[in-house]
This record gives C-alpha cells, sequence and structure tokens, in this order.
C-alpha cells in the first residue's frame, strides 16, 4: 500500500491505529480513581507527543541514518515556532500559513548552517552544530528582539496587522475556522476521553511525516545515507559525492524539526528564545537513542515515553509517595519515601539523565533493541536455540 | 595505447622526498604491477592517482584528461576504481546492498536525491548487483552483514563492488596483504578471471611476489620514490638492480 | 590605552576559567581519547566544594546570652561556631574568613577521588565505543551530577566570599601612570589569574620534568607503541583523569567568590570550553591554554560599549563566530597536530 512493502504498511497502520485512539488508549483508568494520575490523554499532553514524535523522527534521518550528531538541532525548531507566530502576527489565526513558513524558513536556516557545518564530521560537526545553535539562542535573546521579542518572547496582540482577518475570523489558532483547542469530551460510565481538534491535526501530519520518513528509509537516497554512516572513503571512492547527500539529509531533519516547531506554535501561540536552547537540543538526541536511533519506530516511541514520564513523574509529589508505600511499616514507608524522593517530581531530570546513562551503555540501540532481545529472548526458549544471527540482520523497524 | 600516463610526479612530506620525478605508463588491457621495498613511495604513488594527494609537480593523465585537482569521487566517475589495502566496505549493510550502491552510483552519478522512489522498484539496478553477486559466487551470503564476512569474502565483494562500476582502470593496493595462502590463490585466481573476461587495466601494487609474477605482464620497480626499471616479468626477476634494491633492503 | 589594558584585564579571569577547562578536556582528550561532557560538572562540582567548606566551617551551636536582651524582650540567643570556640574566636573567625582558599585542600582529595571513580566506573568501559557514544554517556553523566548537586544546594546561587583582605579593588591604573579609578581591578580577580597560571604551569612542568610525564606525553603522541614497550598506561592514565578532574575542581574553587556557584554554571563554562579547545586544536595543550585566555579576553573586548554600539550583540555572538571561522579556515585549530580526530 502506498508504496510500502507489507511490513512496513503494518508498522504504519499500527502507529495510525494508536494515534487515532490515543485518547483511549492514554485513558485507561476512570476519572477520580486513585490510578487517574497515570493517565496521560490530556489534550496538550497529548499535542506534544505527537509534535515531539515529528521532531525525533526528523532527528533520525540526519542522526540514524548517517551518524552525524547534531546538537543544535532545537535551533530550527525555534525558527519555525518564531516564523509561525509572526505569520499569526501579519495574516490571522489560520495555523496553514504559519506552518507552511515554519517548514520553509527552517529549511532555509537549516541549509545555511548544514553547508558550514558538514564541512567538519565527527566531534567537529557537533561542536559546529553547537556554536549555531547557541549563537541563535544568543541573538534570539539580544540583538534580534525586534523580531523575537526577546526574553518576553514573540506573542500575538491585539494591535498586529493581521491583514487576513475578518471581523468573525476566529481570534485563537484554527484551521479554516476550526479551532486547535475545540475539544469533544466523551464521558462514558466513570470513564472520560479528550478528543481535540489540534491533537487530531497534530497527529494526521506526524502520519504524514512517519510516511514520508519510511519512503526515504526505503529509497536509494536513504541507502546512501547509511552507506555515509558506514564508510565514507569507500562512499568517495565509488564516485559518490557525501557532501549533498548529508545537506540533504540534514535540510530535510531541520525541516522537521521546523515544522514540529510551528505546531508547536499552532496549539499554542508562543514563541521563546528558550525553545533553541542546546538542552532542548539535547533532548531530542535523548529521545531519538531511548528509542533506538536508525529504526523507523524507535524515536517515535523514544518522544511518547520521555514526554509520558515527563509528566507522570513531575506530577508525583511525597504525598503520592505516602499513599503508595502506606502498606509498609511506618519507619520503612519514611525511608522509601526518603529514597524515591530525589526521582520525582522537580526531581525528573535526574531520573532521565540516569535512564539515558543506562541505555547508553547497556542498550545503544534503544527501546527498540530493548524489545527485539526480549524477542529473541522468548524464541530464545521455545527453541532452545536463540539465532542472536537473524536478530542482527534484520533490523526489526 | 597507454590509458594512464604519469609524468615527472614529485611529492615531498616535509623534509621527506616521498616521490621523485616519477614517470609510468600503463597500456590498455594489460596488468601492470609497481612493486618495490618498503617506503618506496607505492602507496603515495596510489594516492596521487586517485585524488587523495596532489603531487607537488608533474601531471597524471587518465585517457587524455588530467586527474589532477579533482576529487576522488569525480575521478571515480572518469573510470578509475580502487581496491584498498584492507577491504573499504559499509560493514553496516548488507552484502547485497554493498552491491548496489556502485550500481546506484555508475547507473545516477555522483548525487541523485531519489529520497521517494523505493529500492524495490530499481529492476535494472537490483538485477545488475545479483547478477555481479553470482560472478563473485556470493548469492547465498547476500542477506549478511558485509562486516561479518570472512576477510576473503570481503576482499572478493570490495572487487565486485569495483567492477559492477564497470572502471576502465582497477587499482589493486596489495589486495592480498594478511590474508592466507588458500585465500591468496582464491583471489590470484579472482583476478586472472577478470583479466580474461573483461576489457579492463589493472594496476596492482604487491608485496608478494608469488602474486606478482601469476598475474602481472609489465613489472615497474619502484626504490626510493624514483622508478628504477621497468619491463616484463621475465627480465625484472633476473634484473641485478632489482635484486640490490630489493633484496638488499627487505631481505 | 588604558580602556584596552582594562578590557585586557578583564578579560583574564574568564580566560583562565577557560583555560583550566579545556586544559583537563584536552589532557582526557589526548590521553584517553575520550570526549568528556561532564567536564564542566566538574568545575562546578569544585565550586560547590567551596560552598561545603563554608557550609561546614560555620555549623553553629546556640548558647543564650542572658545578660543582653532581643527586641522582644527575650534573652538574646547567640549563634556560635565551632570553629570560634574551638581555635578562640580571632583564629576561628580567620579560617571562616579563608573559607575559599581553604576550600584548595579539601577539594583535591575530593576532586580525584571523584575523577578516579568517574573513570574508573564509567569512562573506561567506553573508550573503544564511538566518539558519539562518549558525548551522550557524559552528557547523560553532566545531567546527572547537576541534578544531584541541585537537590542538596537547591537551583540558587549561593554567595561565596573571599577573604576579606581580597575583597576591595586594585587601583591598577596609577601603577601604569594612568589617572586614578582608570583601570579598577578587584584583587580576588588577580588572585585568580595568577592562581590559574601557576596551576597551568604547574601542570606543563609536572608533564615535562618527571617520568611520568614523560610517559603520557608519549602516550598522547602515540598511544600504541608505548603500550608495545611494557608500560601501563591505562593506569596512568587515570591517573591524569584525576589530575584533570583535580584541575578543573580547583579552577571551580577559586571561581566561586567571581560568581556564584550555581548548579548549571558546569554547563555554562563546557559549552564555551569546548569551542575553546576546539579553537586551540583538540589534542594541544598550549593551543587549549593560548585560546582559552584569547577568547576570554576577546569576549571582554566585545562587550565594550564601543564595540556594542558599532555591533550590537557582537558580545553574546563573538566565542561561536571565531569557532565556525577557525573550524572553516584551520581545521585543526591554531596549534592543533596532524591526525587527532580526523576521518
Amino acid at each position: 500500500m502506498l508504496g510500502l512493502t507489507k511490513r512496513d504498511t503494518i508498522l504504519l497502520l499500527v502507529v495510525a491505529a494508536l494515534t487515532l485512539f490515543a485518547p483511549f488508549i492514554l485513558n485507561p483508568f476512570p476519572e477520580g480513581s486513585a490510578m487517574a494520575q497515570f493517565n496521560a490523554g490530556y489534550p496538550d499532553l497529548m499535542q506534544r507527543f505527537v509534535i515531539f514524535g515529528i521532531f525525533a523522527v526528523g532527528f533520525n534521518i540526519l542522526f540514524g541514518l548517517t551518524g552525524y550528531l547534531s546538537f543544535g538541532h532545537a535551533a530550527f525548531l525555534g525558527v519555525g515556532s518564531y516564523s509561525a507566530v509572526w505569520m499569526f502576527k501579519l495574516l490571522s489565526m489560520n495555523v496553514l500559513p504559519a506552518i507552511i513558513l515554519a517548514v520553509i524558513v527552517s529549511g532555509l536556516f537549516a541549509v545555511i548552517i548544514g553547508y558550514v557545518s558538514l564541512r567538519r564530521s565527527g566531534i567537529y560537526f557537533s561542536i559546529l552544530t553547537l556554536a549555531f545553535a547557541q549563537m541563535s539562542f544568543a541573538l534570539a535573546y539580544s540583538v534580534l528582539t525586534p523580531i523575537t521579542n526577546g526574553e518576553t518572547g514573540l506573542q500575538v496582540y491585539t494591535d498586529d496587522p493581521q491583514y487576513l482577518m475578518g471581523p468573525d475570523s476566529p481570534t485563537v489558532t484554527n484551521l479554516f475556522g476550526l479551532e486547535m483547542r475545540a475539544t469533544y469530551t466523551l464521558d462514558l460510565g466513570p470513564w472520560s476521553f479528550d478528543f481535540n481538534a489540534g491533537y487530531y491535526m497534530c497527529a494526521l501530519i506526524m502520519l504524514i511525516a512517519v510516511y514520508l520518513s519510511i519512503r526515504i528509509f526505503r529509497s536509494p537516497f536513504g541507502l546512501m545515507l547509511k552507506a555515509v554512516k558506514s564508510n565514507q572513503q569507500r562512499m568517495n571512492f565509488t564516485g559518490l559525492n557525501t557532501r549533498p547527500y548529508t545537506l540533504a539529509a540534514f535540510v530535510i531533519s531541520g525541516m522537521y524539526a521546523g515544522l514540529a516547531g510551528g505546531l508547536m506554535a499552532s496549539m499554542d501561540p508562543l514563541a521563546g528564545a528558550e525553545r533553541m536552547q542546546w538542552t532542548a537540543s539535547g533532548e531530542v538526541v535523548l529521545m531519538t537513542i531511548l528509542g533506538g536511533a536508525g529504526t523507523l519506530i524507535g524515536p517515535i516511541l523514544g518522544a511518547g515515553f520521555i514526554k509520558y514520564f515527563e509528566n507522570i513523574f513531575s506530577k508525583i509529589n511525597d504525598t503520592v509517595l505516602h499513599q503508595w508505600f502506606a502498606f509498609m511499616p511506618d519507619g520503612l514507608e519514611d525511608f522509601m519515601v526518603f529514597l524515591v524522593h530525589p526521582f520525582i517530581g522537580k526531581g525528573w531530570h535526574l531520573t532521565l539523565g540516569i535512564l539515558f546513562m543506562l541505555v547508553v551503555i547497556f542498550l545503544p540501540g534503544g527501546l527498540v533493541e530493548g524489545g527485539q532481545r526480549i524477542a529473541a529472548w522468548v524464541r530464545g526458549r521455545k527453541s532452545a536455540k536463540a539465532d542472536t544471527a537473524t536478530s542482527k540482520t534484520e533490523p526489526a523497524e | 595505447m597507454s590509458i594512464l600516463e604519469v609524468k615527472g610526479v614529485n611529492k615531498r612530506f616535509g623534509g621527506l622526498q616521498a616521490l621523485g620525478d616519477v614517470n609510468l605508463s600503463v597500456a590498455e588491457n594489460t596488468v601492470h604491477a609497481i612493486i618495490g621495498p618498503n617506503g618506496a613511495g607505492k602507496s603515495t604513488l596510489l594516492n596521487c592517482l586517485v585524488g587523495k594527494l596532489i603531487p607537488d609537480t608533474g601531471s597524471v593523465m587518465f585517457d587524455g584528461q588530467s586527474v589532477l585537482g579533482r576529487a576522488p569521487y569525480e575521478i571515480n566517475q572518469m573510470g578509475i576504481s580502487r581496491v584498498f589495502q584492507t577491504p573499504e566496505i559499509f560493514g553496516d549493510l548488507t552484502v547485497m546492498e554493498n552491491m548496489m550502491i556502485p550500481c546506484f552510483a555508475k547507473r545516477d552519478g555522483a548525487f541523485e536525491m531519489n529520497a521517494l522512489t523505493s529500492i524495490r522498484s530499481q529492476r535494472d539496478v537490483l538485477e545488475q548487483a545479483e547478477a555481479m553477486l553470482a560472478d563473485m559466487n556470493m548469492i547465498d551470503k547476500r542477506e549478511m552483514l558485509a562486516a561479518s564476512l570472512s576477510r576473503g569474502d570481503k576482499r572478493r565483494l570490495e572487487i565486485g563492488m569495483c567492477l559492477s562500476q564497470q572502471p576502465r582502470l582497477l587499482l589493486l593496493d596489495e589486495p592480498t596483504a594478511g590474508m592466507a595462502r588458500a585465500d591468496t590463490n582464491n583471489t590470484i585466481d579472482l583476478l586472472k578471471q577478470i583479466k580474461d573476461e573483461r576489457d579492463i587495466t589493472i594496476a596492482i601494487i604487491e608485496h608478494d611476489m608469488h602474486v606478482v609474477f601469476s598475474l602481472a605482464e609489465r613489472i615497474t620497480v619502484l626504490a626510493q620514490g624514483t622508478p628504477l626499471v621497468e619491463d616484463t616479468p621475465e627480465n625484472i626477476k633476473g634484473h641485478p638492480k632489482v635484486r640490490e634494491a630489493y633484496l638488499g633492503e627487505s631481505a | 590605552m588604558d580602556a584596552i589594558i582594562l578590557q585586557i584585564l578583564n578579560g583574564l579571569d574568564k580566560g583562565s576559567a577557560y583555560a583550566l577547562i579545556a586544559l583537563g578536556l584536552t589532557l582526557i582528550f589526548g590521553t584517553l581519547g575520550v570526549v568528556n561532557f561532564a567536564h564542566g560538572a566538574l568545575f562546578m562540582i569544585g565550586a560547590f566544594c567551596a560552598v561545603t567548606l563554608n557550609k561546614i566551617l560555620t555549623i553553629s551551636y546556640v548558647t543564650i546570652d542572658a545578660t543582653q536582651k532581643d527586641f522582644l524582650g527575650n534573652p538574646l540567643k547567640v549563634q556560635n561556631t565551632y570553629v570560634e570556640s574551638w581555635f578562640g574566636p580571632n583564629l576561628g573567625a580567620a579560617i571562616i574568613d579563608w573559607s575559599v582558599p581553604l576550600a584548595i585542600l579539601f577539594s583535591i582529595p575530593v576532586m580525584v577521588l571523584v575523577g578516579f571513580i568517574m573513570e574508573r566506573g564509567l569512562i573506561k568501559h567506553f573508550y573503544s565505543r564511538p566518539h558519539a557514544d562518549q558525548i551522550l554517556v557524559t552528557f547523560g553523566l553532566a545531567i546527572v551530577l547537576q541534578e544531584i548537586i541541585k537537590l542538596f544546594y537547591g537551583a540558587n546561587p549561593i554567595p561565596t566570599g573571599a577573604p576579606e583582605i581580597f575583597r576591595g579593588s586594585l587601583d591598577f591604573g596609577v601603577l601604569l601612570g594612568f589617572d586614578p579609578n582608570a583601570i579598577i581591578y578587584p584583587y580576588w580577580r588577580l588572585v585568580y589569574f595568577l592562581f590559574a597560571t601557576a596551576i597551568i604551569g604547574g601542570v606543563f612542568a609536572f608533564l615535562q620534568f618527571t617520568t611520568f610525564g614523560m610517559v603520557v606525553r608519549a602516550g598522547m603522541a602515540d598511544r600504541e607503541t608505548v603500550g608495545l614497550l611494557g608500560i601501563n598506561i591505562d593506569r596512568r592514565f587515570t591517573i591524569m583523569f584525576g589530575i584533570a578532574a583535580a584541575v578543573a575542581g580547583l579552577a571551580g574553587v577559586m571561581y566561586a567568590p567571581i560568581n556564584s556557584p550555581n548548579y548549571h554554571m558546569g554547563m555554562d563554562f563546557l559549552v564555551l570550553s569546548f569551542v575553546v579547545v576546539v579553537v586551540g586544536g583538540m589534542g594541544s595543550l598550549p593551543g587549549a591554554v593560548l585560546a582559552g585566555f584569547l577568547l576570554g579576553i576577546l569576549e571582554s573586548f566585545a562587550s565594550m560599549n564601543q564595540i556594542k554600539n558599532l555591533l550590537p550583540g557582537i558580545d553574546q555572538i563573538i566565542i561561536y563566530l571565531v569557532a565556525i571561522i577557525i573550524l572553516l579556515t584551520r581545521p585543526r585549530g591554531l596549534m592543533g597536530r596532524k591526525g587527532v580526530m580526523e576521518e
């Protein structure tokens, strides 16, 4: 279907089903129950899942295929957001022109940064991208204030021109009148499910983004990118010019990041410089690695995983912990709360850092590799003969 | 008719004269071996031919065109393929994918933005790659990762990859270095077969005299960066100057 | 002229910090071949060593002075530090006042230990892994270390004072014959610069004149050959990691009075120090030091009003801009050697 193999089609359909039914899947616990804190089916959180999914899928096209580790991809995210908000300020609150401009501007930006940075490889490339991103961040904060509104961040004001704004155009972000914040809540007994317009628009765009990424992975172009990662010397001595290949991958992944930035602004018409900081670039690296760099599904898994646990962990506090460990004797309960306390609430970053280290140390292939290992282990127990060879040669994507 | 003309090439690294006034002419459709003791400048010369190094002076003409100042990929597209001392292949890719890449490079040139076509739809490339795998006797290994091949198979794959570009000149840099006897003999047989079946010129740098004398039609002896003699294998064998340069240093 | 001297002086203290961190980064990179993104965290831990020692020295108990009343009419509660009661009020107060310099002694064993644990426990396993993996795992470690510090010390900067006698400023201009107040330079920054110079000199002397240093330098140049000579290079490299950690830590300790320690100071300095290393030339120790001071001074010049008016925002981006230009025109950096980190 759509020029994909059966396996890839199934993969795409699974992703489609998961995103389509996400409001159900992410809200498995009845409202008001003790487990409701593990629900994640809120519109803004679900939007973040898919938007960061797009960001990570795009990053994976560069890092996963070519092995070029960019530490500056947040710059494109920020550029996308700024462009989108400018469209809201100049035209109207319709998200379509905003998203289109976000992709175009971040693409152009990526051409410039990529052209310069890709003249070096390895750690030099990482540091060049880092330097560019930090420079963009510093500029957005200071000199470019007329464009970025400095520390306050760019937002839409009532006295903005908004040339395409009709008398009864919506004043919130919308797609030809469909408001992004519009939410239909379905109450089924004690359960409650939110269906949000903005989420479904982002989800649809993510599916297209994933589809395109699968096509790229399976194309001759994708093969060349993998070849760049594997052996540049052989590339050159096979009559292939690696520079345009890597630049194309860089620009494509920059455009994905810009798209994500544009969508972020479309859900909430704000853009701030902190979106460009290198810690934000680090986050997308983390998502990709955690899920499994170079695999099709990994980045989405990683983005979902990090955003989900960020939300859950940040919400848990000591009161909740005391409830959990209430079955223990008093002293032990306090001790357990004391032990767990540093990792929850504001300590989420600590948990994330540890998790990240563990993944890089023990599971360089990320969650996807973990799944494969478990699958191989189960199969191995059945057939008593673990065929590690096959699990290596067929990266299950 | 010579396909490769090297004239008056000099190359210095700091105080070291790596190549001194090298003249070399390789005739079309022959096997030309370049031998010489360690440090004679063989690899430097090879690197000058493929664009990895640029000589300080002199000219390198391939088929009437200068290769100097061109990037390695451009020189390759002119029709020169190179086999490395340690096989340079795409270790993370399968054998079949390895073989497809040069086929794409031959068909589409140095860069082609075909990001939305599927590899499976590229029938011509698939057939070409499979045919070459069959020629190399590797069809049963097509789904293996190239990195997991044996040394001999890696070499075979690399030669196959170079051949599938249909180069006019194949450069081999010590193709049997570090190989067991059996693998060496297999490689000699493979190269003989290539020489017999294809319209191709082969230039080979080699240490192993067994390999050189089984394959070469002309031999150039390089010593201290300068060609000593150039002759047929028979004449080279008994040449006193060669014995002196060679045995004097390496024996 | 006086303005130029002032800017050079202003650039020296930041430049010293860059140089010290970059020196450690280069030592680690040159010896172990590891790109250490957690090096900034070591600098931060050093600064928090100063904070910790200050806290320890000011641990106090409360006594009640019945002769005095507080404003509510209750007997006055007096905070007494143990240090003062042990060593007497004069010496005790002096010890507390000198807590930052004293923290040097305290921090060396701490930092060396942290360095050893890091190297043996984590970095060791990444020698043969790709540089990307090294960057990623040390990046994760940096996050963890910074969050741990945040957990114990909170998110706010903790002011940590220099000893009383260094708190003033030196009218440097008068010494050179300029008008009074033309070049005012705080004493502590001068101390920091001299301290940094001494440390840098010490590291170079150590590498130059000891057998240990000779082996390390040989190892940096050609690890395999040195390994073949039967010298246990790995153990020496572990020690080098400890030394590099101590250098970063000392840079942090002494920096505490200049910039109140906070948990993200490591990351802030790390990015810039990496840029410094690249500009200086990966693997070159003199390059790291030279580039550190150069960029510190350059940054200080860029923040002059005259230049800022001419090129707005230049102070924010000058270092990155220089790095980009250098990387593109001299890929090996100012003093880089051939073959380091080149594919």
